[in-house]
């Protein structure tokens, strides 16, 4: 992250409310102390995350002191784009990817610093700690920019950029592991709690506010449920736990048999997908 | 982290030719080792029922190969890590790819790894890829090897099989110097010695390959040595705190310990240490901290903060090992940007000693380093750098190269030692400068640098413009293209790294020219930008102006006044710039002429209008 701030002009780190971004967030200002994050923080708001991610933002920014820029595709919201309505493979590409996009050339950030790492999902395996991006924002996987040493190559042209991944050698397990040692606060969602869930396509659902209408035959339930990745509330599924701190997270992870991203909906819209969200800009 | 660490980590990269299995013996360790989820395995059944390599039978490979394009091509195409555990330690594996063209990734793998399994396919036996790997990773400093002679099962278990290619790579391994290998037989598709032993395989007393991982001791790999912090940032939050950010390279320092500045030679001591956990007394190799000098001193990103009595060398010339990693040749003396650590100089490759060939270990003589070639060479900078041997501290013994146009990693190096001349050759300072030989001509010394295609007119125009000057008083010069080749630059042809050099002389003496006060008229096609910016530098920024003669290659070709384009048509001679060797426009000239429909007398004119607008007659 030193690196990103030394080599760049106006970086920007990610900021999703989650935990990997908890972790990079708790990571950069322990790398610049005793002086604060040289970079922005930015929040793409899809108007579709859980109320409990954005009271917590608010309330974490106050504390550190530190400024948000928070941005939304509002052309998506006017146009009524909702997962509900349009799909999740069409709504992520108008209210993420499009959004993202947008926001970072209206800033004219040169680099995004993200949260992704290698080993949740088979493309961002291959990707590189300073990752390129064209004009257009598009990932060329086939002609990356190799990496040796810890020697990072910012170099770009202006209207250029670079993804940054601080966290791409970190596992779940480390994610938590560090969580745990470090006390990193969380969004409340992590941890199992009774919630009201819907089963809809096999995930669990939680119906977090009433733009969400069941359909016939559906009830809402309340359960024992946490969730291992928190994004949008119609795309993401809970799983059923007990674990309600961090060393019973840790527990349930290293005896769970499912994947971390398996209850994210927009991975399995077909083969390849997050190859395919990448190349077009997605983080 | 504490759990990971106790562990410890062992980072290993895979290589081998095509289908010699890489991607089934991850996928398979993976699946042993119970880090395939349930989804994963789901998936894992669908897709080798769809279009598997392995049948019907799981197809492991599939675990690993992540990007749809090789899924396609079957082939593995980029780097891709992978991580798992076993309760005595956690892996971190580089899958790199086999077939030729992407040899760059596996040295990109190869760089943070501390041992390498090298696959060879036992129906084929060695491959040249695998002589080829070998050299890589052992240059790269990996000094652990694991021989994996996979597809067993191919033929028949046959412990002949084994021994001869076993046998045949020690013969070969002995050149590659310092490290220890483990010969392993197994079968990655059934699984043979790689967690569990083979029962196929009664002859073999090794180690499985998963245990072999889990024991080898890679702590004598750190060579101790003195404490070095390359300063990666400036902490500067308030006017009362400054503090040098970066991680600890080598050895440790505590609180009061004296420290050297490099390339400064400056002395301090250390006032502070912050690290990740709060304030300490002392921090340690891998750590990344902030610490504070007792003095104030002049310190930014990419200056080193070392042990006093310990200090690495500082140089602006080393010997070093470089791969390349471009499409387009490396050309000895083009200049490219040099990073290492958090250095960055311009720097040029001004011998190429030999070329390594990887076939027999042989060194071969070369003028130019194609992709994937290894060479070993000598390199300028345009400033000293802080560093130490790669052999001492990889940290600081690696360098990427980095091309300034279009800013892509071309190459890697290894530093093998520093050249002192530099030290040796000195500044001799005389009493007459530039100024007054300038004076007394009553003149601002400049080089006029005529660019363009042959024919487009640059001599005629320079010629013409000569005489204008001389004809004001001007003392001028004019270097010919031609001319110059048939003496100073005799011994060269015309291949891309004879032109290089044939400009880097000109600019030399054009340098020595406007040193003595000239006008210097360079009328050469130097049809390269990063010459031509080579030749910029070498004088101050006022004194170069750049003429681009601007005709169309039609035109050229047309007028064809030596009957060189007809020859070149015909292939009569090769690398003829606009025919079969690119002529590179330049961006920004400080004159451009539109040649096409006007005189030489017109242009010549044209120019000597701007030097006087200038000032500089």
């Amino acid at each position: 992250m030193r690196e990103v701030a030394a080599q760049f002009e106006n970086p920007v780190l990610m900021y999703s409310i989650g935990k990997d971004s908890a972790v990079l967030l708790h990571l950069a200002m322990k790398a610049f102390a005793p002086a604060k994050p040289p970079f922005a923080l930015l929040h793409v708001d899809t108007t579709w995350k859980f109320r409990e991610m954005i009271s917590f933002r608010d309330a974490l920014m106050a504390e550190l002191g530190l400024d948000l820029i928070v941005h939304t595709n509002t052309a998506g919201v006017e146009a009524g784009i909702t997962p509900f309505s349009h799909g999740s493979a069409r709504y992520t590409d108008v209210m993420k990817t499009a959004a993202l996009k947008e926001a970072l050339s209206l800033h004219g950030f040169d680099v995004a610093i993200g949260g992704a790492r290698r080993d949740e999902e088979v493309s961002r395996a291959k990707e590189r700690i300073f990752s390129f991006r064209s004009a257009n924002h598009r990932w060329d996987a086939k002609n990356q920019r190799p990496e040796l040493w810890n020697l990072l190559n910012g170099r770009i042209n202006p209207g250029e950029s670079v993804r940054a991944f601080p966290l791409s050698n970190w596992t779940e397990l480390d994610v938590w592991t560090y969580i745990e040692a470090e006390n990193i606060p969380l969004v409340p969602l992590y941890f199992a709690a009774k919630r009201p869930v819907v089963k809809r396509d096999g995930m669990l659902v939680m119906v977090d506010d009433d733009r969400m209408t069941l359909a016939e035959g559906e009830q809402a339930q309340e359960r024992m449920v946490r969730f291992r990745t928190l994004g949008c509330y119609p795309l993401t599924g809970a799983i059923e736990s007990e674990a309600s701190t961090v060393s019973e997270v840790i527990d349930e992870l290293i005896h769970s048999n499912l994947s971390e991203r398996a209850n994210r909906a927009i991975d399995h819209d077909e083969a390849g997908s997050m190859e395919k969200k990448k190349q077009e800009g997605y983080f | 982290m504490s759990m990971v660490q106790e562990k410890g980590i062992l980072r290993f990269l895979t290589c081998g030719s095509v289908d010699d299995g890489k991607s089934t013996l991850i996928g398979h360790l993976l699946f042993d080792c119970n880090e395939v989820s349930e989804d994963g395995l789901a998936r894992l059944h669908a897709q080798s029922q769809a279009g598997g390599r392995a049948g019907a039978a799981l197809d492991y490979s599939l675990l690993v190969d992540g990007l749809m394009a090789e899924r396609e091509q079957g082939i593995t195409i980029d780097v891709a890590y992978r991580y798992f555990s076993t309760p005595k330690r956690k892996f971190i594996v580089a899958d790199t790819p086999g077939h030729e063209q992407y040899t760059r990734n596996m040295a990109t793998g190869a760089s943070n790894s501390d041992l390498a399994i090298l696959l060879v396919d036992a129906s084929k036996g060695l491959q040249i890829q695998t002589k080829r790997h070998s050299k890589i990773v052992s240059l790269m400093g990996i000094r652990h090897l694991v021989l994996a002679v996979n597809k067993m099962d191919l033929v028949d278990y046959r412990q002949d099989v084994f021994e001869d290619i076993a046998c045949d790579y020690a013969a070969f391994a002995q050149k590659l110097g310092d490290c220890d290998i483990q010969a392993i037989p197994l079968s990655a598709l059934q699984g043979d010695n790689l967690s569990r032993y083979s029962e196929a395989m009664a002859w073999y007393d090794g180690p499985t390959l998963l245990e072999h991982l889990e024991t080898i001791d890679t702590s004598q790999d750190v060579k101790v040595s003195a404490f070095r912090l390359p300063v990666q940032l400036v902490n500067r939050p308030n006017a009362n705190f400054r503090g040098y950010s970066g991680t600890i390279s080598a050895g440790q320092i505590c609180i009061g310990e004296a420290v050297r500045i490099g390339p400064s030679g400056a002395l301090s001591k250390i006032a502070s240490i912050l690290t990740p956990d709060g304030e300490a007394n002392s921090a340690s190799i891998g750590e990344a901290v902030t610490v504070t000098l007792e003095d104030e001193r002049d310190i930014s990103r990419g200056n080193v903060i070392a042990a006093a009595d310990d200090p690495p060398p500082v140089s602006d010339q080393f010997a070093a090992h470089v791969i390349w990693m471009h499409q387009q040749p490396l050309l000895p003396g083009r200049q490219v940007q040099l990073r290492l650590g958090a250095q960055s100089v311009n720097a040029s490759v001004t011998e190429l000693k030999y070329v390594i060939n990887y076939e027999d270990n042989s060194h071969i003589a070369g003028k130019t380093l194609g992709f994937n070639e290894t060479g070993y060479c000598n390199l300028a900078l345009d400033h000293p750098v802080v560093f130490d041997t790669f052999e001492n501290n990889r940290d600081m013994g690696s360098f990427i190269l980095v091309d300034k146009l279009s800013n892509e990693t071309v190459g890697a190096g290894m530093i093998a030692f520093g050249l002192r001349r530099a030290d040796n050759v000195h500044w001799q300072a005389m009493d007459v400068d530039k100024q007054a030989r300038a004076a007394l001509k009553g003149q601002k010394p400049c080089v006029l640098w005529f660019t363009g295609l042959s024919g487009s007119g640059k001599s005629t125009i320079a010629n013409l413009l000569e005489k204008r000057l001389l004809a004001r008083g001007g003392h001028t010069y004019l270097l010919d293209g031609d001319n110059v080749r048939h003496g100073l630059n005799r011994d060269l042809g015309f291949t891309d790294a004879d032109r290089v050099e044939n400009i880097r002389r000109i600019g030399e003496v054009s340098r020595l020219m406007v040193d003595a006060g000239l006008l210097v008229m360079v009328s050469f096609i130097s049809p390269f930008r990063s010459e031509r910016r080579l030749a910029r530098q070498m004088v101050e920024e006022s004194e170069f102006v750049e003429v681009f003669v601007d005709t169309p290659l039609e035109v050229c070709e047309e007028r064809d006044v030596k009957g060189l384009y007809k020859k070149a048509r015909a292939g009569k001679i090769k690398n003829f710039t606009g025919i079969d060797s690119p002529y590179e426009a330049p961006e920004n000239p400080e004159i451009h002429l539109h040649a096409a429909d006007k005189s030489p007398e017109e242009l010549a004119e044209e120019v000597f209008l701007v030097l006087e607008a200038k000032g500089i007659v």
